[in-house]
């Protein structure tokens, strides 16, 4: 039986009323996994299918060849974020999952940004450049290529400020991060 | 030897009985095996119908199931099963052919993306793609299937790796890192819920499927006897709570006054939740504590959610942390293994010397509440049967004492509220997905499972037509089940829902007078008869469950009769009608 029993179309007020349990801010979830076939379509599809909102999403090899870390964040805004690594705990091949504290955590972000420059725009493109201390990758008659990592904040401030140049593409590789001092992630 | 013999020798390692199943293309090497290799396997003629008698073997016995298909359509098929055993948390391997590897991704003939299409709806998967892995990926898969939350598991073999020629090493260990289900519930957090319920004055045991899968039933009477708790089960948990007590019980098919000569429990409240008793409901609408063991506060439980309980705190049992504050906060959760948390919580309950005598008045109110509102239904006055009375006679008829599974519907409802469950493990039915042509096949598999017992299925005239292919099955291997048509020429639930929300508007519900079900069970082998008197019934129900062999009864009902109480879908408990 559809719900609601009635004819009466659902309101959105009510949709809201129904979620819980909101941290209202970004969480870094540090996933370790088995290194097998699949892994990454179940989390992918455990979050597709549970209704999480993946926001960024990070794949790599750690010091265990049979292990692989996946990061990703996830907007505790929109998501109860205890039944986010709960399911996700449930998958077989999740080994770990550490929710990592944002301020005992050092975070980065690789991107580039290809931007036109055209003759007297480049001064300026590459001093801004250096001041994010971002490195200049490719040039061409008409366009930079810079390559810049940091925080996922310094990022967007870099892309606010050369967006009015004139943005023509950009690559951002999601997010990875790792917590401070001996604690082990 | 080859893989495949390798596979068998692993199904005996785990104590597999039986296997339900159909061959195809990229499973013939493993059909293959089974000549030689002494399992019994019964040829279902779907492999929908094979799923589902997995379940049905696995829920009556409590070991793990086994069904087997082919690759692409076979697989497929089993995707209902498969889904319904992971929302029901059902222990059932699933192992399926699969084109070979160098087919694999090329749209061969009868290739499906198997393990993709069922990723959401299992457990877990393994995709073999070495021969040497079978052996570990079975013994894992009855592991994963058995253990913690029970749930469905699927191997997907590849036709020329079946087929490959290993060394079969017993594999007597798991290697599952990732996988350690919690089955010791916390000390401290136990102790804090024997205080709560000691400080309780309106106390309410809320128990569902979980109970069942964790054979937690005596532990559960127990916990209730500390102080005559009031108890309530879900459509899954019925039986967990016996509804009756103080009767003989008297083993074996048909034996009248069995069950049915006890005294109905004074601690059971009847089912709760959408069709469930008032006294239920209205205790947990009033309740100031409840404590829900192995059950997952579903909508068809709580109605609205924002006015479910009002005034109670939630202590919340469950081997699975991910339902534990799921839906409802969970004041005092405890994760682990129902029968390990309820058996330490009675021991805490009874040290601390509670006053029983404070229930006293909680008492009084649901008493009340069972006076007024008893469930009832206006019987006939000529000979016309009414649904409710058919599962009365039923009851009467068994003694209580059958394996009852059920499709999905009005039946299932009028099943669950009048028959009334001595024990687990005798009431089979799709309560999660709600599966309408489960409960023909489960019986079959309940049967096979325990065929000492007599096992009926109450069926809905729509429902039974979605897997009545297997009373052919039933027929060639002689399983005698005893089907009992609900026959009121509806899809009656959702005739319901339309009568009462949707102006009375019959869309597409009326399925007329066919087919003829006493000639359908006659063609396929069964016995087929036909009940239109109620005068007779329980006569002619203890006639049907005498015959030999599988019997399909299309047992004539009023046509439009309502399913109540009820909570309208989104409402709360209060709202009751009916």
């Amino acid at each position: 039986m559809g719900e609601p029993a009635t004819k009466a179309p659902l309101s959105l007020a009510e949709l809201e009323a129904s979620g819980n349990l909101r941290t209202g801010r970004k969480h870094v979830l540090s996933i370790l996994v088995e290194n097998k076939s699949g892994v990454l379509t179940r989390i992918a599809g455990l979050f597709a299918r549970r209704g999480f909102n993946i926001d960024t999403l990070t794949v790599g090899p750690t010091d265990d060849e049979r292990v692989s870390r996946v990061t990703l964040t996830v907007d505790g805004a929109l998501h109860p974020i205890d039944q986010v690594t709960k399911q996700l705990h449930k998958l077989i091949n999740v080994l770990k999952i550490r929710d990592l504290d944002p301020g005992d955590t050092v975070s980065r972000e690789l991107a580039m940004f290809k931007v036109s420059a055209d003759g007297p725009q480049r001064g300026e493109l590459m001093q801004i450049t250096e001041i994010f201390r971002g490195k200049v990758v490719d040039v061409t008659k008409r366009s930079i290529v810079v390559e810049i990592t940091g925080t996922t904040e310094k990022i967007q401030a870099f892309e606010d400020m050369v967006r009015p140049f004139g943005l023509i593409e950009m690559m951002r590789t999601g997010e990875i991060a790792i917590a401070r001092g001996r604690s082990e992630t | 030897m080859r893989a495949v013999d390798a596979l068998m020798e692993c199904l005996k390692a785990e104590g597999v009985e039986v296997v339900f199943g159909l061959p195809g293309g990229a499973n013939l090497p493993t059909y293959d095996a089974f000549v030689d290799a002494g399992i019994r396997h019964i040829l279902v003629r779907h492999e929908a119908g094979g799923g589902h008698a997995a379940e049905g073997y696995a829920k009556a016995t409590g070991k793990v199931g086994v069904a087997f298909a082919t690759s692409g359509p076979g697989a497929t098929n089993l995707v209902t099963p498969i889904c319904d055993a992971m929302m029901d948390s059902v222990p059932v391997v699933f192992i399926t052919g699969q084109v070979r590897t160098e087919l694999l991704g090329t749209d061969g003939f009868q290739e499906a993306d198997t393990i993709g299409i069922t990723m959401p709806v299992v457990k877990h998967s393994f995709m073999i793609q070495n021969p040497l892995e079978i052996p570990r990926a079975i013994h894992e898969a009855f592991h994963i299937a058995s253990t913690g939350r029970p749930g469905p598991v699927l191997v997907d073999i590849p036709q020329d790796l079946s087929r490959a020629e290993i060394t079969y090493e017993p594999v007597t260990d798991v290697r599952l890192p990732g996988y350690q289900p919690t089955v010791d519930g916390n000390q401290k957090q136990i102790r804090q819920a024997a205080k709560a319920l000691a400080a309780s004055q309106r106390p309410v045991i809320y128990a569902g499927g979980g109970v069942v899968n964790a054979n937690a039933s005596a532990e559960l009477v127990e916990l209730a006897g500390c102080d005559r708790f009031p108890v309530t089960c879900t459509l899954m948990g019925l039986g967990a709570f016996p509804a009756r007590v103080g009767g003989e019980g008297v083993e074996g098919a048909g034996v009248s006054g069995a069950g049915a000569d006890g005294i109905p429990n004074p601690q059971w409240l009847g089912m709760l939740g959408m069709h469930g008793t008032r006294a239920a409901n209205y205790a947990m609408d009033e309740a100031d504590l409840i404590c829900a063991v192995g059950a997952r506060f579903d909508d068809r439980i709580t109605g609205k959610l924002s006015e479910f309980a009002p005034h109670a705190k939630f202590i919340h049992i469950d081997v699975d942390p991910a339902e534990i504050s799921k839906n409802v906060p969970a004041h005092i959760p405890i994760v682990g293994d129902a029968r390990n948390v309820l058996a330490k919580l009675a021991i805490e309950y009874r040290a601390l010397g509670a006053d029983p005598a404070r229930l006293g008045e909680w008492w009084s109110r649901i008493d009340g509440w069972r006076e007024q509102y008893p469930l009832k239904y206006e019987d006939s006055t000529d000979a016309e049967i009414k649904p409710q009375y058919m599962i009365q006679a039923l009851y009467e008829a068994t003694g209580g004492e059958a394996i009852v599974s059920s499709d999905v519907g009005q039946h299932q409802m009028w099943t669950a509220q009048y028959y009334d469950f001595p024990a687990p493990r005798r009431w089979i039915n799709s309560g999660g997905l709600g599966t309408m042509g489960f409960g023909l096949p489960a019986a079959m598999g309940a049967a096979v499972g325990c065929p000492d017992r007599l096992v009926c299925c109450v069926a809905g005239d729509g429902s039974v037509q979605m897997n009545a292919q297997e009373l052919a099955t039933c027929a060639q291997d002689q399983i005698p089940i005893k089907v009992f048509i609900m026959n009121n020429g509806y899809l009656g639930m959702v005739r319901q829902w339309q009568e009462l929300f949707w102006d009375g508007r019959y869309s597409h519900v009326d399925m007329g007078k066919f087919p003829d079900f006493v000639k359908l069970a006659e063609a396929y082998g069964a016995t087929g008869m036909r009940f239109e008197d109620k005068h007779t019934l329980v006569e002619d129900i203890k006639r049907a469950i005498a015959t030999e062999g599988p019997v399909v009864v299309d047992v004539r009902v009023t046509r439009e009769e309502n399913t109540y109480p009820m909570i309208p879908a989104g409402q709360a408990a209060r709202e009751m009608v009916g």
